[in-house]
């Protein structure tokens, strides 16, 4: 391969780059400014890309008097929770379909599959009633329930994307030296498994985390979790841009740390199926 | 290893899993069906009772409702294409060799990440018609002579909501494409080199044939998921100003939160639909794939 000048490389690699880069992060570069800004500097006659003037009274003022807290301990139960019932339900069956041979298997499969088609709308409305007429409306409990028609099919589906890719025969080996199933399971395969269960948990906290639709119908004044939270402080209060864009800063920050930690085996996982097929 | 013997260790190791899936899902579906042939509305619940077909009869002849196909027409083929056509100038660019490449990778998927409602929320105050961001840069650069107000006027909210759509969406296809690119043995490059290939002949040779099954699976499954996003445009604009940018998804929230809820089953059913011979395809090459 010849190489490349550096001037050809500016033009196809750094400015194009650079550009979607741009478009990308700057609207979280601007949601962090708007944050810290003075109320009357974010409403004067200039626009200020960096702030003359840095004031946290927002970061205060939403904890203080809107008890931020409330809201970020609800999200984090619930996400919480998710993530662990999801987890235990969908490696059980991510190994069934992955170990063993049984009728009706594809079915079971095809079933975990097509749910990801179903609009959140169409579950949202009659989940409504039934929760409504079982007495679970504005529980975090509801929640958790809600969230899992979309994390157990996905889940179910990732980890038998990484299950696949570990051989059989590592089980196998454990089972001859005379460990049965279940310890070959809980001793050999579970270890190994351990990081992509990690990554497939992350997907799910994210996803409970960010979630707002089942979260709005599903949730009162006591259970509200952050996103409604924040969609909710645009309504009473006309708009309260710092207010808004501070407590956007605090919800993004755990969702990143997550993230990053868990970035690459989590892209490995999502990408596996398609590439495969 | 076979036994003859029925094993019921596979049943019992899928069923807490099915049986949430049965009553969160099918179950619910059920309901929902039943739902859109009653005049289920939660604000008069002493007299829901079965309607027929007045609830999909009432759609046909709803304006709003046509409104909403027309727009989650536009919406999906505007935002999934260009999420398509950014997501993947995005992923030849980050598949490079330089400096840093793995954080910038990274970083770029953060949108991705990032709630739909603060997504919304944050792109409602750039654009911002008084003291917006995006209004101040095209001021200074002398491209507009007064503000715009981007998401109170027919004109612009639409578009505007869609690229806040797209914005999210390119990291996802940027990421999916990668995972395919990755997987093209360096050696067919190689050798299109020695054969003295120019760099499109090698894109559209090599490369976008390569990737053809990862691109077709993408485009369904963000298809869907844009079809179905509620969050974005119902925290910038509700559907408004005057329906223009109510989705047909947005259209059925906005009808399930005032608790028409037999009206809202209706015409959520009548998106399964539509979806589903979207995703026909996508199902049939998972399972040829599994079996």
């Amino acid at each position: 391969m010849s190489k490349k000048s550096f001037g050809n490389r500016i033009l196809t690699l750094y400015i194009p780059l650079g550009i979607i880069l741009f478009f990308l992060v700057f609207p979280f570069y601007w949601t962090f400014v708007t944050s810290i800004k003075p109320e009357r500097e974010l409403y004067g006659p200039t626009v200020t890309y960096w702030p003359e003037e840095l004031t946290f009274a927002s970061y205060a003022k939403l904890f203080g008097e809107f008890n931020f807290l409330l809201p970020m301990f609800n999200s984090l139960l619930v996400a919480t929770i998710t993530t662990v019932v999801t987890l235990t339900a969908s490696t059980l069956a991510a190994y069934a379909f992955t170990r063993f041979d049984f009728k009706g298997k594809n079915i079971f499969m095809s079933l975990f599959l097509t749910n990801n088609m179903f609009p959140n709308v169409l579950l949202l409305i009659p989940l409504f009633a039934i929760m409504r007429s079982v007495n679970l409306l504005y529980t975090p409990t509801s929640l958790v329930i809600a969230y899992a028609t979309f994390t157990i099919p996905f889940s179910v589906w990732m980890l038998t994307g990484y299950l696949k890719d570990l051989p059989s025969s590592l089980e196998e080996a454990a089972m001859i030296d005379g460990a049965n199933r279940v310890k070959a399971f809980t001793r050999v395969v579970l270890p190994v498994l351990m990081p992509s269960i990690i990554a497939t948990g992350v997907y799910i906290f994210i996803q409970s985390w960010n979630e707002y639709t089942f979260a709005v119908l599903f949730t009162n004044e006591s259970t509200r979790t952050i996103p409604v939270t924040l969609k909710n402080l645009i309504g009473q209060l006309g708009v309260q841009w710092d207010l808004l864009t501070a407590g956007g800063i605090i919800t993004i920050i755990p969702v990143c740390i997550l993230f990053f930690f868990a970035q690459k085996k989590l892209i490995e996982g999502m990408t596996a199926g398609s590439v495969k097929g | 290893m076979k036994k003859k013997k029925f094993n019921f260790w596979p049943y019992l190791l899928i069923s807490p899993a099915l049986l949430i899936v049965a009553f969160v899902v099918f179950y619910p579906i059920i309901e929902a069906i039943f739902m859109s042939f009653q005049n289920y509305d939660l604000r008069r619940p002493d007299k829901i009772s079965f309607v027929g077909f007045e609830n999909y009869i009432e759609m046909f002849n709803d304006p709003t409702f046509w409104l909403a196909v027309k727009n989650t027409l536009i919406w999906v083929i505007f935002g999934v294409g260009l999420q398509f056509f950014f997501g993947f100038i995005l992923e030849l660019l980050l598949n490079q060799q330089f400096k840093g490449r793995g954080f910038v990778r990274a970083v770029s998927l953060i949108p991705w990440a990032t709630p739909g409602v603060l997504i919304g929320l944050m792109w409602k105050w750039i654009y911002d018609g008084n003291y917006g961001v995006l209004n101040d840069i095209l001021l200074k650069l002398h491209l507009i002579d007064a503000p715009i107000m981007f998401l109170s006027q027919t004109s612009t909210a639409f578009g505007s909501v869609i690229v806040t759509i797209i914005w999210q969406g390119i990291p996802f296809f940027a990421i999916m494409i990668l995972a395919g690119l990755q997987g093209i043995p360096h050696e067919m490059y190689e050798a299109a080199d020695i054969d003295g290939a120019t760099k499109l002949q090698k894109l559209f040779r090599i490369t976008i044939p390569t990737l053809k099954n990862v691109i077709f699976i993408t485009i369904i499954l963000r298809v869907i998921w844009v079809a179905n996003s509620v969050d974005i445009i119902y925290s910038m604009t509700g559907g408004g100003p005057s329906y223009s940018t109510q989705t047909l998804s947005v259209y059925i929230f906005n009808k399930a939160t005032v608790l028409d809820l037999g009206y809202s089953s209706g015409m959520a059913l009548l998106l399964m639909f539509m979806l589903a011979s979207v995703a026909i395809p996508y199902i049939r090459n998972s399972f040829k794939e599994g079996s």
